[in-house]
């Protein structure tokens, strides 16, 4: 699903403490402390003092390689856990020692595994991401991988681009209003929605949406219905569904979380102090309330983007929307190791991409973290 | 730090009076009544024939008939427990694989610490049903590797919790007092630690439990977990996407059984972390 993460992640800035150790909130929501404490942690004082801006990025992204090196690693072990002899599995039937032994070297699987991680990793960072296994087995012309990577991904860009322009506006909305108006009727017309439909898996939203809008009300189609390298955009029909379940998941989670922030920081004296200086209830809200409200909002927000990474794998599959959610599970489905690595890995990077962006976004609203010092 | 303020006895009557837990309490009751006991009640057979694939409600068949013509209320109420089952081991097993990490690496104050969590964070960084999907690529998807994936997915996010409480405690009087009367650090850590670490642990059982059958549920749904013809509800859900529009009911009534589970412990947990942090010392 989804990323499991995001879901009570709720960092509270007011506890993020200077000397870059979690501690619990006493806030009821669980503080998974997420990035904020690594983010005090890793701005060391020699940097921050200088070109803390500067010094923050070069020390996240370097990070972000090291990590996604290390999830290389993982992606590539798990994926070769059982020593089974891939080639005899590609060949079945036909499988002669000779035949065997003629394919192991044509992938590279005669090699030891160590040799056969770097010769992948290599070949992916000049953008060589291998041979499809199912492809050499059905001796097709072309097996590379990399030649069916970049439709499906245009296509999951264009479906999380959309998503994401429509999640954060509506996020940071509604979950303000409903912060607001807490324990009032808005809120509870935000709120029971929200719990009910950020809780719910992808898959039993999605199907629930094809049910209402394909078998009750015929306007939407079930699926998305595209030849291979068309563009979405050609079937906009076949967008909204796919784009309404991701929302849906990724709005219930986030707004629950942007209320709380604001509906706490409504309850604070400087808003009290505010309202007593005459100062306009209207004022007060946006100027107090949200601006301090807004900086773990961000958060939430980019951990929200993030979700929508994992959540194209159920969402895709329940439309067939052909974009790179759908590759990785029939590529799982085939057992087709290398092209199951190729999508986790491309999953992986923009995963930590948007972490970086995220923890960026965050120091640069929140200026107490750029001098943490330790 | 959520503390059990007052008698402990005090806290466990507001939650049971907690009208989200009441609510949650019955309706997983409900589910689980059917997902265990339904079976006894079906006349028919989950597996066998019974008529048209995709036959509507009627003769004999309150919820009519699946893909392949099977009695679909047969296979829902013998459908649940499976993935009931393989959740409740994974949330069993993640927690024991959490606190030993956690009680280690929150209380060791060596090297163990930062590397126990760098770890974490590595699982972190990747979504979790991609990790869950990339198991299942490399050791099949025998139900032993579902709960094992699950596990690994779930585990690092209450090992977190876990360290976090930990090293609070560890720096209180009653630990330090521990130590100086010399007893031995599995000692402290049962007797002295672990007791004052439950209540972040509890308070976020609700949440990983959910995430961990909607894992599961999802890995089934895209036909990678529990096979058929092997009735479970999230099979069932994708299976009968085919003959959708003849009897919805084969997808809709799986779909709300899985929903209401996941409110249903949803309700449950929101109500838990609700009484436990209204009681919190600090507010």
């Amino acid at each position: 699903m989804h990323g499991a993460t995001h879901r009570t992640t709720r960092v509270d800035l007011r506890k993020v403490p200077v000397d870059g150790r979690a501690k619990w909130s006493t806030v009821a929501i669980i503080n998974e402390p997420l990035a904020l404490d690594d983010v005090a942690l890793k701005t060391s004082v020699s940097s921050a003092t200088r070109h803390p801006i500067l010094g923050f990025i070069v020390r996240r992204v370097a990070t972000g390689v090291l990590t996604l090196w290390i999830v290389s690693i993982l992606i590539f072990a798990a994926t070769n856990i059982l020593p089974g002899n891939v080639a005899e599995v590609v060949l079945g039937r036909n499988a002669t020692p000779g035949r065997v032994h003629a394919l192991d070297v044509r992938l590279g699987l005669n090699h030891p595994m160590v040799r056969q991680y770097v010769d992948w990793l290599f070949g992916i960072l000049h953008g060589n991401f291998g041979h499809s296994l199912v492809s050499v087995a059905l001796n097709q012309a072309s097996t590379s991988v990399s030649s069916t990577l970049l439709s499906p991904l245009l296509n999951s860009l264009i479906l999380a681009g959309l998503t994401a322009l429509l999640l954060v506006p509506l996020t940071l909305l509604l979950g303000a209003l409903a912060g607001v108006y807490a324990r009032r009727s808005l809120d509870h017309a935000i709120s029971i929605p929200a719990l009910v439909l950020g809780g719910l898996p992808e898959f039993v939203t999605g199907t629930l949406f094809i049910y209402i809008f394909f078998v009750v009300f015929h306007i939407l189609p079930p699926v998305t219905d595209l030849a291979p390298g068309q563009s979405p955009f050609t079937d906009p029909k076949g967008l909204v569904l796919p784009v309404l379940t991701l929302l849906g998941v990724a709005l219930g989670a986030g707004v629950r979380q942007v209320r709380a922030g604001m509906s706490e920081a409504m309850q604070r004296d400087y808003v009290q102090y505010a309202r007593l200086n005459g100062i306009p209830e209207r004022r007060v809200r946006i100027r107090y309330a949200l601006r301090n409200a807004l900086a773990p909002s961000v958060q939430i927000v980019a951990q929200n983007l993030q979700y929508l990474l994992g959540g194209i794998i159920v969402v895709e599959s329940v439309f067939a929307f052909p974009g790179i959610g759908l590759y990785l599970v029939n590529a799982v489905l085939a057992r087709d190791t290398v092209k199951v690595e190729a999508a986790a890995i491309i999953i992986a990077a923009a995963y930590t991409l948007l972490n970086i962006l995220a923890d960026l976004i965050v120091v640069l609203l929140v200026p107490k973290l750029r001098t943490a010092q330790r | 730090m959520i503390t059990l303020g007052g008698p402990t006895k005090r806290v466990r009557w507001r939650v049971l009076n907690d009208w989200g837990v009441r609510v949650g309490a019955i309706m997983l009751l409900i589910v689980v009544g059917i997902a265990f006991f339904g079976s006894l009640l079906s006349s028919q057979s989950p597996y066998e024939t019974a008529g048209i694939p995709g036959a509507s409600p009627g003769g004999g068949h309150l919820l009519g008939l699946d893909f392949e013509g099977r009695d679909v209320l047969a296979r829902l109420l013998h459908g649940g427990s499976s993935t009931i089952i393989l959740a409740t081991t994974a949330t069993i097993v993640l927690y024991v694989v959490a606190i030993s990490v956690g009680l280690l690496a929150g209380y060791s104050k060596s090297v163990i610490d930062p590397l126990l969590m760098r770890g974490v964070d590595v699982l972190l960084s990747v979504p979790s049903l991609l990790v869950m999907l990339l198991f299942i690529t490399g050791l099949g998807s025998s139900k032993p590797v579902l709960v094992l994936a699950a596990v690994i997915v779930l585990f690092p996010g209450a090992a977190r919790i876990v360290r976090s409480a930990t090293l609070e405690v560890s720096t209180r009087g009653f630990v330090e007092a521990a130590v100086a009367r010399g007893e031995n650090t599995v000692a402290i850590l049962r007797r002295e630690v672990l007791p004052n670490i439950i209540p972040p642990i509890v308070a976020d059982l609700g949440l990983r439990f959910s995430w961990s059958i909607i894992l599961i549920a999802s890995v089934n749904f895209l036909g990678l977990g529990i096979k058929p013809p092997s009735p479970d509800w999230g099979v069932m859900i994708s299976e009968n996407l085919v003959t959708l529009s003849s009897n919805p009911w084969a997808v809709i009534a799986p779909a709300l059984m899985i929903g209401l589970l996941i409110i249903a412990v949803n309700l449950m947990g929101d109500g838990v972390v609700r009484q436990l942090g209204t009681s919190g010392a600090g507010r």
